[in-house]
């Protein structure tokens, strides 16, 4: 039989020069004993100091095995070693989830980790009144020997207050500095109760709602053996004990009615949702009634009504076939990706922007989900018959020379019936007295095509129609 | 009026507080204290500091700046015409009580909202007040979370995206109609316009922000709907989240059991709150999150949830045609379509079978409840049988006590 001794229950470098050696010489780990002996380890550690053959673990071992030392179950050493013994036969062990020695050393971890994370949370510092600098300092019993292992999280978040956790394990101490360990203490030694703790208490109590009364839940999350040092806790036997008479009082009390003067306001604040109360006479009214329009289905998901945007009186009228992500988003048409292509299209054919109106034939964003994505629909023939109401009103408040019709969509919504747009393209038709139409691609359609060369085609074809009607509209010479 | 103390103003605006469900504080980039002027860290996950009786996480000091009102939403306490104590905190008081309680290690960070007072700019512009003190005057590096006020400009917006870990709006009502009948001075659009623009603002500042290693701007936002205070189904506000997580990526939506309030409004007479239903719909939620569901799969607009089996049992149930799946030969879609295994269950069978031929007992190791889990499954020791095709095989499931519901 060996005896393996560390210098305390959380001395990993020890634990692991030991058994390292012990490896080396080939002692089975069912002829060790682990034990902590403080006083004793003056002496030479018998086989530390001793050259001993290297050997690689998986790197995972070395940082489940510095947790598991933490744990405070007295078998955890031995476990420890048993893995590391049989590693060498089976590197792969480290990988499997389901072996009972690797479950076993997992829920050691996690109940470690567990116990770091609840002294994070339920730590409680109390203001030492008598120190000269503003100090503070807790009293704690955390269910795992995790101190050390958790201040620097305090000294990173409490970096310029100096503090003291007191547990009895250890206690480590922050001077805004740097961090020092000593000796555990006992429950004599907490810091005495702090003002605000009152404070702290009203909060507790008042973000309590009686009415979703749930205690099991509450020791699930906060297990009793950290209620001595919550100052709040006191408080919850009184809480669980009234909340069913508050709960339902509340339900059962009569509702009232609301004062005359409440309900005259909220008549006044009311909006008015009706969008056809009268034919739309300037363009900022399309705007606003394209937002509360009902007229058909899509704007229940979208984000809002884009209506179209440009100068006053733009001889030169632009329809597109409806908002995309950004536009719906951002309530501007034409500034995603197409919008993009279009706006270097227009420049590269001379047409100067200020001289011409964006919209498109449909004024919400149509979308599928595709997981947390929404793709572009194509509005189908009702949705743009429906929206042609606020496609007419721009037009006619606008009066544009020209309309050009980017799409089958926009085809259809300015002409009102299929317009094949690769028979059409580039020739000139009359919509009324006053205005030109001409149809050309959607700027989208471009971006999708996959081949090169006839993507640059008909971009060209693209940027030559824009052209045409920078000329028809009489604004680019 | 009598000037209230500063215990009485904080019992008030607490409580008005808690009908909000969020109190996250998770989502945050890495940030430490070390080498500033004050205190505060966020490590990526959050911290709850406590639990109430209700169960629920206690992280944030979460507090309205003020509980005056000029609107009137039946659901809120709030509401102008509630008979409800009214309070309101200075910028400072909030900003002190903040500091105070955060070296006390109480809370991770601050969660304010307020009811709207004077104009929806005003309000926000008080509450930008308050991050923004905390941040530049005290150097705070913990978690904030600020409410938006959707009618207020896209300047304040975005002001208080620069100082905040999160912003939120409450859209409060799944069903833009109900919103109308029960909050008549809120308008769904504004709700959506403020949060399409959050977006664009937090997806433009995500990568100069990455490039730079440290905030600029709100890392997420999130919105709540009240469960029970109208007509709609379980399947119209699955089809209402969906919606939302893809159109403003919505970090989270929270689901709140519509729950009685002091004093109620004749338009919605207090309740006891569906806490049940509530639960089923967190269980869809993750889902469409974590485990590849669409909406229409878990369940159709104008349907509700079964509240006899959770969501993912009531689908196999409905589809047991696809069962039982080979733990061995299944792809990771498939498990983690099976009843009783959570994602981590999934990864660790998926590493452990590259090793070994799984049993029962092995499953149970990594964490597989096998109570739902055994009627889909084969494994190296068992095969179901002619279970998976059972009448009776839901009734198998139904625990005889459900949640305790009060």
């Amino acid at each position: 039989m060996r005896v393996a001794r560390l210098a305390s229950e959380i001395d990993f470098a020890g634990w692991r020069s030991a058994a390292r050696s012990l490896r080396a010489e080939g002692v089975e780990p069912r002829a060790v004993v682990w034990t902590v002996e403080r006083e004793l380890f003056d002496q030479e550690p018998a086989d530390a100091a001793r050259q001993t053959p290297g050997f690689t673990v998986p790197a995972a071992f070395v940082g489940l095995a510095e947790q598991v030392i933490l744990n405070r179950a007295p078998d955890r050493l031995a476990l420890l070693y048993r893995i590391l013994w049989r590693l060498e036969h089976e590197p792969r062990l480290i990988d499997n989830p389901a072996d009972p020695d690797m479950t076993r050393a997992r829920d050691m971890a996690k109940a470690v980790s567990r116990a770091a994370h609840k002294m994070k949370a339920f730590i409680r510092f109390r203001r030492l009144e008598d120190a000269k600098t503003e100090s503070y300092a807790a009293w704690f019993q955390p269910a795992h020997r995790v101190t050390e292992a958790v201040a620097p999280f305090f000294a990173r978040r409490f970096t310029n207050m100096d503090w003291t956790i007191l547990t009895p394990d250890a206690c480590v101490a922050w001077d805004r500095e740097r961090l020092t360990v000593s000796e555990g203490v006992d429950p004599a030694d907490a810091p005495s109760e702090d003002a605000q703790e009152d404070l702290w208490r009203t909060y507790y109590a008042s973000i309590f709602n009686p009415a979703r009364l749930n205690p099991k839940q509450m020791r699930q999350e906060m297990p009793k053996r950290y209620w001595r040092n919550l100052p709040e806790a006191a408080l919850i036997p009184h809480m669980i004990e009234t909340a069913q008479e508050r709960a339902s009082a509340m339900v059962a009390s009569t509702p009232r009615q609301p004062s005359e003067r409440v309900l005259k306001a909220a008549l006044r604040h009311a909006r008015d949702a009706s969008y056809e109360g009268a034919i739309p006479k300037r363009l900022s009214e399309v705007a606003a009634g394209v937002n509360l329009c009902r007229r058909c289905e899509l704007w229940r998901d979208a984000t809002q009504g884009v209506p179209g945007e440009g100068a006053e009186h733009a001889p030169l009228m632009f329809v597109g076939e409806q908002p995309g992500d950004q536009e719906d988003l951002s309530g501007h048409p034409f500034v995603g990706p197409a919008g993009r292509m279009f706006d270097k299209a227009l420049a590269e054919a001379g047409v100067p922007r200020d001289r011409t109106f964006v919209t498109n034939a449909v004024k919400h964003f149509k979308h599928e989900l595709r997981g947390k994505r929404r793709l572009h629909k194509t509005p189908d023939r009702g949705e743009v018959m429906s929206c042609r109401w606020w496609l007419d009103a721009e037009r006619r408040l606008l009066r544009p020379r020209v309309v050009v019709m980017l799409g089958a969509t926009a085809a259809l919504g300015v002409i009102g019936e299929p317009t094949p747009i690769a028979a059409n393209r580039g020739k000139p038709l009359r919509l009324s007295d006053r205005e030109q139409g001409l149809v050309t691609y959607h700027p989208s359609f471009l971006l999708r095509l996959p081949d090169e060369t006839k993507k640059a085609q008909a971009y060209a074809a693209f940027v030559a129609d824009l052209r045409q009607a920078g000329r028809l509209a009489g604004i680019v010479t | 009026m009598a000037v209230l103390d500063l215990r009485r103003k904080l019992a008030i605006l607490s409580d008005a507080a808690k009908y909000d469900a969020s109190c996250a504080s998770s989502g945050a980039e890495k940030r430490n204290s070390i080498g500033g002027r004050g205190i505060g860290s966020t490590e990526g996950m959050g911290i709850c500091h406590a639990y109430a009786p209700d169960g629920r996480c206690i992280s944030l000091l979460k507090i309205l700046l003020t509980n005056f009102c000029i609107y009137d939403c039946a659901y809120c306490i709030n509401r102008v015409s509630s008979n409800t104590p009214r309070a309101r905190f200075s910028v400072k008081e909030v900003v002190d009580l903040t500091l105070s309680f955060y070296k006390r290690n109480y809370i991770e960070g601050l969660f304010l909202s307020s009811g709207v007072i004077r104009t929806g700019d005003y309000t926000m512009e008080e509450m930008v007040r308050v991050a923004k003190a905390l941040r530049l005057d005290h150097d705070f590096r913990g978690y904030i979370h600020l409410k938006l006020i959707p009618e207020a400009s896209p300047e304040l917006t975005a002001q208080a995206g620069l100082y905040a870990d999160r912003v939120s709006i409450n859209i409060e009502l799944p069903r833009d109609d109900s919103l109308k009948a029960l909050a008549p001075e809120k308008d769904p659009t504004d709700i959506k316009r403020a949060m399409g623009r959050m977006r664009l603002a937090i997806d433009e500042h995500a990568e100069p922000a990455r490039k730079a290693g440290r905030r600029t701007f709100a890392r997420g936002q999130s919105t709540q709907l009240i469960v029970g205070a109208d007509s709609a189904r379980d399947g119209d506000i699955l089809a209402r989240s969906a919606n939302l997580y893809g159109a403003y990526r919505l970090g989270r939506v929270f689901y709140s059991a519509f729950s009685p309030i002091p004093d109620s409004s004749q338009r919605l007479p207090s309740m006891r709150p569906p806490l049940l239903r509530e639960h089923r719909l967190y269980q869809a939620d993750w889902l469409m999150r974590f485990y590849g569901f669409t909406q229409p799969e878990i369940i159709a607009e104008g349907e509700d949830l079964d509240l006899a089996v959770d969501p993912k049992t009531s689908w196999a149930l409905r589809h047991r045609g696809r069962f039982p799946v080979d733990v061995h030969t299944a792809d990771k879609e498939m498990l983690l379509r099976v009843p009783g295994l959570g994602a981590k269950t999934v990864e660790r069978i998926l590493a452990a079978r590259r090793m070994t031929r799984l049993t029962l007992d092995d499953l149970k190791r990594v964490g597989a409840v096998l109570k739902r889990a055994k009627a889909f499954l084969i494994t190296a020791d068992w095969t179901p049988g002619a279970l998976v095709d059972q009448e009776s095989l839901k009734a198998r499931f139904v625990q005889p006590r459900q949640l305790s519901l009060f």
